[in-house]
C-alpha cells in the first residue's frame, strides 16, 4: 500500500486513501480489464467530482457519491481509482 | 405499432410496463431484474400497440449480456417508437443513454420518471428546455403511481402515426464516444436542473443506522432472524394441513385400485411428486419469495451486498453474491435463479456452486429431526456453524482454482422505496412459475419412475450402488435407497430412512454417530432435482454436473470428518 500524503494535493492519490466528505475529481484509473468499462457502465467517468460517504468496516466498500446518485464501490476497486483534491 | 421502453437498470422501466400489460415483467429495486426482454400487446388510448421492456442498460454498446440485447433489439427489429425512461433524480447518468438513442434513426421519446422524488429532493427539471435542446418530446412520469402513463402513450402513438406517414428526421447528436456523451449530459443536467433546497433526508438518516459499522450489522442479523423466523412459522403452519390434504387424496385415489398394480404404483408416485411439488412451494418457496420481494423493493438487498461484501471476499466472490446465501436458506432453486444478477460467469459458478451447500428447509427438517430431536440442539447448531466453515472453505478453493478476473463490487445504491402490494406479488409470482415450469415437471417424472423400480422390486440396486459410499460413512446397507430418494426431495432422506430401516424410533437403529453422519451426508450431497434443473438452464450441463460432483466430494469428506468428531464425543 503506498502511502501518499494528501497535503500534496496534486499528486493524484487512491481513491480508497481519501478522507471522508472529501470532494475529488476522478484523474486516472490502473490498468485493469474491464474496470473503465465496468465504472463507465454505472455512469462513471473520469474526470467525474465525487464525494466519499462511508466506509464499510472490515475492508469492505467505499459509498460514492457522483452526479446526484450513490455507488457502492468494493474496497478493491477504490484502490485502482486513483483522484485529485478539488 | 410496436413501442419499446429503454433505460437505466432501475429506472422503473419495469414498472411503468406493468402499469400498461398488467403484471408480467419482473421489477425490483436492484439493478438487472429484467434479464430478458418482455413483450406484451396491449391497448392504450384506444389503440393497440406491442409494448416491449428491454433490460436495462446504461449503454447499448455495453459489455453485459442484458445490454447487447437491448442494443441489438432496438437495431434489427421493427421498432416504431421508443421510450426512454429516465429516473429524474439521476438525471446525469440516464441523459448519456438518451443521448445514445438519439444517434439511432428511431424516434424517441424521454419520460421523466418519478419527477415526485425529485422535488422532494430539491430537484427542478426544465423539461421544455431539455426538451428543446435533445429535440424530442420530454414528458414528467410516476410510474408506480401511474401518473403520466397515459399521456405518454398518446404522444407515443402520435409520434408512431407520423413516422408512418413520412420518417421524421433526427438531428444527429455530435457526440459520438461515451465519454463525450457523459460530458454532454453532465453540461445538459447543469444547464436543465437546478437544486433547490432538499425537502427529504429521511434517506441519508435511514443508511446512517442501515449501513452503520456497528448498527447495521446488528440490524441486519436481526432482519434475517425475523425473516426466517417468519417463513418458517408460516411454513409451519401451511405444511401439515397440506400433508394431510394429500394423504386424504391419495387413499382416496388408491381405493380406486383394487390390488396392487403398475398402474396404481405409477399413480402413487406422480401424486407424490406433485405433493412434492406443493410442499416445497406454497410452504416455503412463496413466503420466502413475498419476504425477498419486499426487501428488493424497499432497497434494502444492496445494502446487505454493501455491509457483506468484505465477508464475501473471504470465500471469494463479492458482496451482491450474498443474495444466493440468503435465498438458500429457503430453498436452492431461487438461490441458483439469483445468481443471474452477477456479471461475470465465473462469480455466477461460484456462487451457484456455494447456494447448493447451503442447507435449504428440507434439509432442516432432517438435521432437526435427526440431530436436533435425539442429539440435542447444540448439536444441530455445531451442524450448522459447520456448514458455513465447510462452505467458506469450499468458496476459498474454488477461487483459487478459478482466479479473479472482476474489479470488484461495483453496484448502484437505490433510494428507499415503498413497496407497492401488486409489484411484490407479481414478481413472487414470476419466480413460483419458473419452478413450476422447469422443476415441477421433473420432480413428478422421477417420483414416477422411482415408483416404477419400486414396484418391480429393483429398489434394492441403490442400497448396492451407492454402499462404497454408505459403507465408508459406516452407515447401515439399507439408508442407500432414502439418499436416493432424497435427490427427488431431501426430506425424503428422513421419511424413508423409516421405511427403509423399519422404526421411527431412529436412536434403536441407528447409533448417535450414524445419525450426525448421516445428518451431515444429506445436508451436503447433490442438490435435489429442481434445483439440479435449475442449474441446468442457468449455467449449463456441464456446470450442473461439475457442482453435482463436487458435492458428493465435499459431502463424503464433510461425513467422514463428522464421523471422527462423533467417535471422540460420543
Amino acid at each position: 500500500m503506498t502511502n501518499r500524503s494528501l497535503s500534496h494535493t496534486k499528486h493524484p492519490v487512491k481513491l480508497s486513501d481519501v478522507s471522508l466528505d472529501t470532494q475529488v475529481k476522478l484523474s486516472a484509473l490502473e490498468d485493469f480489464p474491464s474496470l473503465r468499462a465496468k465504472l463507465n457502465q454505472h455512469g462513471l467517468y473520469q474526470g467525474d467530482v465525487l464525494r466519499v460517504l462511508r466506509v464499510a468496516p472490515f475492508g469492505g466498500p467505499l459509498l460514492i457519491q457522483v452526479n446526484g446518485r450513490e455507488i457502492a464501490l468494493g474496497r478493491e476497486v477504490a484502490e485502482k481509482i486513483f483522484v485529485e483534491l478539488e | 405499432m410496436k413501442v419499446a421502453l429503454i433505460g437505466l437498470p432501475n429506472c422503473g422501466k419495469s414498472t411503468l410496463f406493468n402499469q400498461v400489460a398488467g403484471y408480467k415483467a419482473e421489477t425490483g429495486n436492484f439493478s438487472g431484474t429484467t434479464v430478458t426482454f418482455t413483450e406484451s400487446r396491449v391497448r392504450v388510448a384506444g389503440e393497440v400497440i406491442d409494448l416491449v421492456d428491454l433490460p436495462g442498460a446504461y449503454t447499448l454498446d455495453g459489455g453485459s449480456p442484458a445490454e447487447r440485447e437491448a442494443g441489438r433489439y432496438l437495431d434489427s427489429r421493427d421498432v416504431d417508437v421508443v421510450i426512454n425512461v429516465a429516473d429524474s433524480t439521476q438525471l446525469a447518468s440516464a441523459l448519456s443513454l438518451t443521448l445514445e438513442l438519439a444517434r439511432r434513426n428511431k424516434p424517441v421519446i424521454l419520460a421523466l420518471n418519478m419527477v415526485d422524488e425529485a422535488a422532494r429532493m430539491g430537484l427542478h427539471i426544465d423539461g421544455e428546455g431539455l426538451a428543446r435542446e435533445l429535440n424530442m418530446p420530454v414528458l414528467p412520469l410516476v410510474a408506480s403511481k401511474g401518473r403520466g402513463v397515459k399521456g405518454l402513450f398518446v404522444k407515443a402513438l402520435q409520434i408512431g402515426r407520423a413516422k408512418a406517414s413520412a420518417e421524421s428526421v433526427k438531428t444527429e447528436s455530435e457526440a459520438s464516444g461515451a465519454e463525450e456523451r457523459h460530458t454532454l449530459a453532465i453540461a445538459l443536467m447543469k444547464k436543465f436542473v437546478t437544486q433547490g433546497e432538499r425537502r427529504v433526508i429521511w434517506r441519508d438518516s435511514l443508511d446512517n443506522v442501515l449501513l452503520h459499522p456497528v448498527w447495521g450489522y446488528a440490524i441486519l442479523l436481526l432482519v434475517l432472524f425475523l425473516f426466517f423466523q417468519t417463513v418458517y412459522g408460516i411454513g409451519k403452519l401451511t405444511e401439515p394441513p397440506l400433508l394431510i390434504l394429500f394423504d386424504w387424496i391419495t387413499k382416496g385415489v388408491l381405493s380406486l385400485f383394487s390390488t396392487k398394480s403398475l398402474l396404481s404404483e405409477l399413480v402413487l408416485g406422480v401424486l407424490q411428486g406433485i405433493a412434492g411439488g406443493v410442499a416445497i412451494v406454497l410452504p416455503y418457496l412463496l413466503p420466502f419469495l413475498l419476504g425477498l420481494g419486499v426487501m428488493e423493493d424497499v432497497g434494502y438487498l444492496p445494502r446487505v451486498a454493501f455491509l457483506m461484501d468484505a465477508l464475501m471476499h473471504r470465500v471469494g466472490l463479492h458482496g451482491k453474491a450474498i443474495v444466493p446465501f440468503i435465498l438458500g436458506y429457503g430453498c436452492n432453486v431461487p438461490a441458483v435463479m439469483s445468481t443471474r444478477t452477477l456479471e461475470e460467469p465465473r462469480d455466477r459458478y461460484i456462487a451457484a456452486a456455494l447456494a447448493t451447500l447451503v442447507p435449504c428447509a428440507a434439509r432442516l427438517a432432517v438435521v432437526f429431526g435427526l440431530v436436533a430431536f435425539y442429539l440435542g440442539s447444540i448439536a444441530a447448531l455445531g451442524l450448522y456453524l459447520f456448514n458455513i466453515l465447510i462452505i467458506a472453505l469450499t468458496g476459498r478453493i474454488l477461487s483459487k482454482l478459478l482466479p479473479e478476473v472482476t474489479p470488484g463490487l461495483i453496484l448502484e445504491m437505490p433510494s428507499y422505496r415503498v413497496p407497492t402490494f401488486k409489484n411484490v406479488i407479481s414478481k413472487a409470482w414470476f419466480r413460483v412459475r419458473e419452478f413450476v415450469v422447469e422443476a415441477w415437471p421433473l420432480l413428478i417424472a422421477g417420483s414416477a419412475i422411482l415408483a416404477t423400480l419400486n414396484y418391480f422390486e429393483l429398489t434394492y440396486i441403490f442400497n448396492f450402488l451407492v454402499r462404497p459410499v454408505t459403507w465408508l460413512m459406516g452407515l447401515p446397507v439399507e439408508v442407500g435407497i432414502p439418499l436416493i430418494f432424497g435427490i427427488l426431495r431431501k426430506e425424503l432422506s428422513l421419511v424413508m430412512l423409516s421405511q427403509a430401516l423399519g422404526s421411527t424410533n431412529f436412536s434403536a437403529v441407528l447409533s448417535s454417530e450414524q445419525m450426525l453422519v448421516y445428518a451431515t451426508f444429506v445436508m451436503f450431497y447433490l442438490p435435489c432435482l429442481a434445483t439440479l434443473s435449475v442449474l441446468r438452464r442457468e449455467l449449463g450441463v456441464r456446470a450442473m454436473l461439475s457442482i453435482s460432483a463436487l458435492t458428493v466430494v465435499i459431502a463424503l469428506l464433510a461425513a467422514l470428518m463428522a464421523r471422527g468428531a462423533a467417535i471422540l464425543i460420543y
